[in-house]
């Protein structure tokens, strides 16, 4: 009955090693274009949400956490965390954020602003991180690096909480990875989309 | 349907596809491969292949599945 493992049932070793490496040195945060690139491509190519069905580290971390390991209450989540426009608007501020990041990350390459050595956590609280850092790379290179652990490290941190409180995979709800995929899939795919969801939407 | 008691009506999972936001939580708790994610949108259910158990309402985070006697 047992079945053999398939190779992506392990990646959630991907999105662990990278909450931990981060903490040695900042430049593996790079790794983590990966999550973010990857998912478009799937999707704009036509993959669908193979991403979040099979691949995302992420999902299958809070999956092994919260089930196999018993971390999490099972509770149904609160009505707002799974509303449609809660959604897009936690997407919209994600976005928002991550570009704010990729202007900070402009600022120290083009001198305008000089590199800071915090990981930011949930937009707010700067944790000191400088010992992450040694090398002789490009200043915009590191801030990018801090920038965009900042904004993995606050996504886990939310999503560990929510598989606590909730279901174990109850970020997926309103990842905004998740959220960007499926409006590119349903965005290619009006056509086949249910009358009814046209006119709701 | 409450006239045709002498009918069983089998119990399947529906999909409220509306919200469904296909993180595929749902797909592998199956136990009949009864749940796949259309295109990247939606989950569906194979009603010929469900059996009613519940397995994927559970599994579903934001509870967007029920299990009911299906109308047809
Ligand atoms: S919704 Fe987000 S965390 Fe969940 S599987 Fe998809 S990309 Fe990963
Ligand atoms: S109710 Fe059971 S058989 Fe039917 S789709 Fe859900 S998990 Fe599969
Ligand atoms: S687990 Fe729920 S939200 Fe996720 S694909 Fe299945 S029905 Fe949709």
């Amino acid at each position: 009955m047992k079945m053999k493992k398939k190779w992506y049932e392990y990646l959630w070793i991907f999105s662990a090693a990278y909450i931990v490496l981060g903490f040695f040195n900042i430049l593996f945060a790079w790794l983590g274009l990966l999550c973010f690139l990857i998912p478009l491509v799937i999707s704009i190519a036509g993959g669908g949400k193979a991403y979040c069905n099979l691949y995302c580290g992420r999902g299958r971390l809070l999956g092994l956490l919260g089930g196999r390991l018993g971390l999490s209450r099972g509770k149904e989540m609160p009505g707002l965390l799974k509303n449609r426009w809660f959604r897009y608007g936690f997407l919209a501020f994600f976005l928002i954020m991550f570009s704010n990041m990729l202007f900070v990350t402009y600022l120290v390459f083009s001198g305008a602003g000089s590199l800071r050595e915090v990981v930011t956590l949930l937009w707010t609280i700067k944790l000191p991180w400088h010992w992450a850092y040694n090398s002789n790379v490009a200043p915009w290179v590191a801030q990018f690096a801090f920038g965009f652990y900042s904004v993995m490290l606050t996504s886990t941190v939310i999503g560990l909480a929510a598989m606590a409180l909730y279901k174990p995979r109850s970020w997926c709800v309103f990842c905004p990875m998740g959220t960007m995929t499926q409006l590119i899939c349903k965005a290619k795919n009006r056509r086949l989309l249910p009358k009814s969801e046209i006119q709701r939407t | 349907m409450s006239d045709t008691r002498t009918v069983r009506a089998a119990r399947k999972a529906q999909v409220d596809s509306f919200s469904c936001v296909a993180c595929g939580c749902c797909v592998p708790s199956c136990p009949r491969k009864a749940i796949s994610i259309f295109k990247g949108m939606f989950a569906t259910v194979d009603t010929e292949l469900c059996v009613g158990c519940g397995k994927c309402a559970k599994a579903c985070p934001a509870g967007f599945i029920t299990v009911s006697e299906a109308a047809q």
